[in-house]
């Protein structure tokens, strides 16, 4: 096996080898290593093919911008992983993990396919085919796509790994541990500013921890040298937190951002378990320091995609942080110096290398210490094609014209076994951006820069266009100054040496003699979008980056185009003959990287997923078979079979019997809330449409609520408990909105009135006992208390006592039958609820829930709110003009009743529906039609309770219809799928009109 | 996620506070004797504005105090706070 690791560093431990599994086979690496390093000392560069044409692919970075060596880590059902860079997961011992994009393997050549594939896919594929005649789906487009389909799998169990969220406060952050963020972060800790430090590696240092040529020096030290020893003074600083392998996802407003922390996805299989997996850090910081660095364009020329062709600078750190080269025969392929120092460190290793660079001529320190090393040096020259089909092999350059538009004299041919390319520096002003900072153009270098900084944020180093190392240092050092207003004198005196570069050119699309429609020049890797797409993009009329982008989909791979945007801005701005910087960039959107759905969700998996509210009965119901039915957040018994019954057989026999002897339903979820103070009476006035003030102590009135646009908000009943003192109660879904709408009011339109309020939902529990013999049941419950109508009649109350127990009990009615709910205090409502089951036992007491509930009142033609209503509904929609009272000066709501609109006749009235065949059931929800036959058909209405009453042997139903109240017996039709159903207008009250029942 | 300072329990972030639109919105004291066009103003139309704007925001899980809020919709930047029934800050226009 070759062995490609050539010399010792620091970072990686050759003692300690670690084996892993690549594809199904077995390598080993080093302590230290990244997956991607690993297989480079290997000798592997091919990891993949490509999406669209499956082109071989190898490793072309050594960070988050990686294209290419996508992996899908481990393969159980529950913790495999997609979308993973191998550039920066850290090997450890016992990984497994596979090339993501490689049908049917990487190394398998599908032969022609290419040849095959290759003109059918240009720019806009996706949306051509929507275009192209329908007969090419079959044989050409679902094949393609199936082919490029499955980039990665998703777990299909759950994950068993435990994540974490922690929010933290600091005064100042700073992103990225590169030396610019090191010296930021010395400066604010030593000024006493509570600070945090960030970096997305193992270790601090960014790319100048690896830097060890002798033109570039800090106080007469080596770079990384000099930087070592900070870091190690910064560890000292007690204010100071440094967070390593942790990378900000999102930078929000007001200073709030986003991080992932991963704790264990370094460690072999059996050192993670039970231990958290990746911490979500919700990071509140009084300002934020961006030192994100930047990034290495690639070139962008014919066959620039092969295996074996990286960025110069990955080389570089593959050679001196990991002691791996990429390659024993390396040409380096440049347009500025920063490739020279890769030459250097090459050379010095004794790795033959050759330098071909676009620019007429450059001088410098680095250039001048390449030749003095006798590195070969081509200037003014441009590859134009490359060879070799698993690695590249050899190469062409040519000569560049003048004006560098395009080639000329001959091809000369060089071999290789590696080439690195350096297109210059991209600023990673994503953070900036995120923070809703904008950007300028700086048209020396072709680079975007953080426009402005503002008083809560600052960029420095060379995300802010900074690059060599005297201006990061100096200008790091004078804007931290002035950020924090601090006067930090430590790098006063530091004496930085460096090479200067002078010469610059850049060219976007490189020139060649071979038309552009006959050359793969890869501008997205990941997305295999090239140079040819973007032009015909415009050639096609597309102008906007933004159209441009989704067009060709250059950028919008799981890399958001780290490495491609740029290219396709330049090549966009030189077709279409403008500036770049007038273009604008596409918008950087977090994540910066991929996030698992783990980190994002935290703890709250599982049972902690959404709250449950459960009354304190919901143990006999558990007990007792129930089903149970989600009500906002509360469970809520929706009806019990008995001996393997179905829902309607069980619904049918709760509400008979609830109306043949006794029923009992757990009415705590009801909304309730305490209303107390001088103005109570006033202010129910205010908030419900009927009138309050002459409500007797001792009794109940039914209220509607509507909002201030007349249409039903909520209703219920309350109780006026004593002169100043009432109890509401509301419906289960809208408790909190009631209580949030009149503590608005009482606050914001009315605070002169003297009233308070308290939600007392969870404090009561409430059973509801109806039927014909509810009164002895209750009697059983509370011999004491006085049960005869004269005394305790429909809608009162009265106080009682259950072994020493105060109770409320309301005689109120939902049902129709006579009534009565009893509260109680929660911590004793399951001893009341199995009371009162005991007491109705003689009475067959049946047990029922809302189901039946819902039944039983839609026998009476009561509503219910959200369901008969959808906040387009009048009380006299309702037909419930009776409840508003007409000599109330205001109330909430009132004005809007007779707006123009409200009082339309045609408007959707509530009405009562009967089915011609009385065993018909409607479906809830199905539109009313009076006319099938006239086209386009005129949709009157809408079912919105329906049910099979037991207790009138015949289905109801009740409906909104267009002027509905003028309809009474009017036949109208129900279309359904399969049929029509014949149905006829009625009254919304089905049963005892007369409400004889109430007090039977 | 914005930072809201609340005039009564201190800053404490966005997801605590329920935002109640446009401020100084006031009820109209006798709607009755408003015509149509004057009801759907008081009713309907909001100023929705691009720059400063006045707004009201509940403290939901928190105090449940309403309060008011100058912010410049343009950056999201909160330049004021103060409690109902306070004067709103008269340099921002
Ligand atoms: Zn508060």
């Amino acid at each position: 096996m070759p062995n490609y690791r050539i010399h010792k560093t620091e970072y990686i431990d050759e003692t300690k080898r670690v084996s892993f599994k690549y594809d199904g086979k077995t390598y080993f690496g080093c302590e230290g290593d990244t997956l991607a390093s690993a297989l480079l000392a290997n000798g592997i560069h091919l990891v993949g093919r490509s999406f669209k044409y499956h082109r071989p692919r190898g490793i072309v970075s050594c960070g988050a911008e990686e294209p290419n060596a996508i992996c899908q880590i481990g393969n159980k059902k529950d913790l495999t992983e997609p979308n993973v860079r191998a550039t920066e997961l850290e090997l450890y011992e016992g990984l497994e993990a596979s090339s993501q994009n490689c049908w049917p393997n990487v190394k398998f050549d599908i032969g022609g396919i290419n040849n095959f594939i290759s003109p059918l896919i240009p720019a806009g594929f996706y949306y051509k085919t929507f275009m192209w005649p329908k007969s090419f789906w079959k044989k050409v487009y679902e094949p393609l796509i199936r082919l490029s389909a499955g980039l990665g799998k998703s777990p299909t169990e759950p994950d068993p790994d435990i994540y974490d969220h922690k929010h933290v406060h600091y005064d100042v952050l700073v992103i990225g541990g590169g030396i610019s963020g090191i010296i930021a972060a010395k400066m604010a800790a030593k000024n006493n500013l509570k600070t945090l430090l960030v970096d997305d590696k193992k270790i601090l240092g960014g790319s100048t921890i690896y830097q060890n040529n002798e033109a570039i020096k800090i106080d007469n030290k080596l770079s990384n040298e000099w930087l070592k020893n900070e870091i190690q003074e910064i560890k000292k600083l007690s204010n100071l937190t440094i967070k390593t392998r942790t990378s900000i996802a999102a930078y929000h407003g007001y200073n709030f951002l986003l991080a992932k922390e991963n704790l264990t996805d370094h460690l072999p299989e059996e050192k993670k378990k039970n231990k958290i997996r990746q911490r979500l850090w919700k990071i509140r910081a009084k300002k934020v320091i961006i030192a994100t660095g930047s990034i290495e364009r690639p070139l962008v020329f014919n066959n620039n995609d092969r295996p074996g062709i990286l960025l110069s600078n990955s080389i570089n750190k593959y050679l001196d942080y990991y002691g791996v080269s990429c390659g024993e025969n390396i040409i380096l392929f440049t347009n500025n110096d920063s490739a020279y120092e890769t030459s250097i460190s090459l050379h010095k290793k004794g790795i033959k290398n050759l330098i071909v660079d676009l620019r007429k001529s450059a001088r410098s320190e680095l250039i001048k210490q390449a030749e003095s090393l006798g590195i070969k040096i081509y200037f003014n020259y441009v590859v134009t094609n490359t060879f070799g089909y698993r690695k590249i092999n050899s190469l062409e350059i040519m000569k560049l014209s003048e004006d560098g538009n395009t080639t000329v004299g001959n091809k000369i041919k060089l071999s290789c076994d590696c080439l690195g390319m350096s297109g210059g520096w991209t600023p990673m002003v994503h953070m900036h951006t995120q923070s809703g900072g904008k950007l300028n153009f700086r048209d020396d270098d072709q680079v975007f820069l953080p426009k402005e900084n503002s008083e809560d944020q600052i960029s420095v180093g060379s995300c802010n266009g900074d690059f060599d190392l005297e201006n990061i240092i100096d200008k790091t050092v004078n804007k931290i100054n002035k950020f924090l207003d601090i006067d930090n004198q430590d790098y006063q005196d530091t004496n930085i040496i460096c090479s200067k570069e002078n010469d610059k050119r850049n060219i976007w699309l490189l020139p060649n003699k071979i038309p552009l429609g006959k050359t793969k020049c890869f501008i997205d890797f990941q997305n295999d979008s090239t140079a040819k797409d973007i032009k015909l993009a415009l050639k096609e009329g597309f102008r906007s980056i933004e159209h441009v982008k989704r067009y060709t989909t250059t950028g919008m791979a799981t890399d958001q185009g780290k490495l491609s945007n740029m290219h396709a801005l330049g090549i966009i701005a030189d077709t279409a003959g403008v500036k770049m910087g007038t273009l604008g960039t596409t918008t950087f959107r977090p994540p910066f990287t991929p996030l698992t759905f783990g980190t994002l969700v935290g703890r709250n998996v599982g049972k902690f997923f959404e709250v449950v509210r459960k009354t304190s009965m919901h143990e006999w119901h558990v007990e007792n078979n129930a089903e149970f039915e989600n009500v906002g957040q509360w469970k809520r018994p929706w009806y019990y079979p008995k001996n393997g019954e179905n829902m309607h057989d069980a619904v049918q026999r709760e509400s008979k019997a609830a109306r043949d002897s006794a029923g009992i339903l757990d009415a705590s979820t009801l909304g309730k809330i305490d209303i107390q103070g001088t103005d109570a009476s006033e202010f129910l006035n205010r908030v419900y449409t009927n009138a309050w003030s002459k409500l007797e102590v001792g009794k109940c009135r039914y209220g509607l609520m509507l909002n201030e646009d007349g249409m039903v908000y909520d209703d219920g009943v309350t109780t006026r408990i004593s002169e100043n003192h009432y109890l509401m109660t509301t419906t289960t879904g809208g408790a909190a909105n009631v209580l949030s709408k009149l503590e608005d009011y009482l606050q914001t339109e009315w605070p002169e009135l003297d009233v308070y309020l308290t939600s007392v939902t969870d404090h009561y529990s409430t059973a509801s006992i109806c039927g014909p013999n509810s009164k002895k049941i209750l009697n059983k419950l509370f011999p004491n208390l006085d049960l005869s109508d004269e005394n305790f009649p429909h809608m009162s109350f009265k106080e009682d006592k259950l072994e020493n127990i105060n109770c409320r009990i309301m005689r109120i009615s939902f049902t129709g039958e006579q009534s009565y709910e009893i509260n109680i205090e929660s911590k004793y409502g399951h001893s009341l609820w199995k009371m009162c089951i005991e007491a109705g036992k003689e009475f067959n007491l049946t047990h029922y829930g809302t189901e039946t509930m819902h039944l039983l009142r839609a026998e009476k033609g009561f509503i219910i709110v959200g369901q008969d209503t959808d906040g387009t509904m009048t009380p006299s929609d309702l037909q419930m003009d009776w409840i508003v009272s007409k000599k109330k000066f205001d109330f909430i709501g009132k004005r809007s009743l007779y707006r123009s609109d409200t009082i339309r006749e045609d408007r959707k009235q509530l009405v009562g529906l009967l089915t011609d065949d009385p065993k018909e059931i409607l479906e809830e929800g199905a539109q009313i039609v009076s006319d099938v036959k006239s086209k386009p058909i005129d949709m009157l209405g809408h079912v919105t309770s329906s049910y099979f009453s037991p207790n009138l042997n015949k289905s109801i139903a009740l409906a909104v219809v267009r002027s509905g109240k003028t309809m009474k017996g009017q036949k109208l039709i129900i279309p359904m799928e399969n049929k029509n159903i014949n149905v006829t207008v009625s009254d919304t009250i089905f049963l005892d009109k007369e409400n004889k029942r109430l007090n039977a | 996620m914005f930072l809201i300072n609340c005039p009564f329990c201190g800053e404490r972030d966005q997801s605590e506070f329920s935002s109640g639109g446009e401020a100084h919105i006031v009820r109209p004291k006798q709607p009755t004797e408003l015509s149509d066009d004057e009801w759907a103003e008081y009713l309907f139309m909001r100023k929705n504005i691009k720059g400063i704007q006045f707004e009201r925001w509940n403290h939901a899980h928190g105090c449940r105090k309403w309060f008011n809020v100058v912010r410049d919709t343009s950056n999201d930047k909160i330049l004021s706070v103060y409690k109902m029934g306070e004067k709103p800050p008269v340099n921002y226009k």
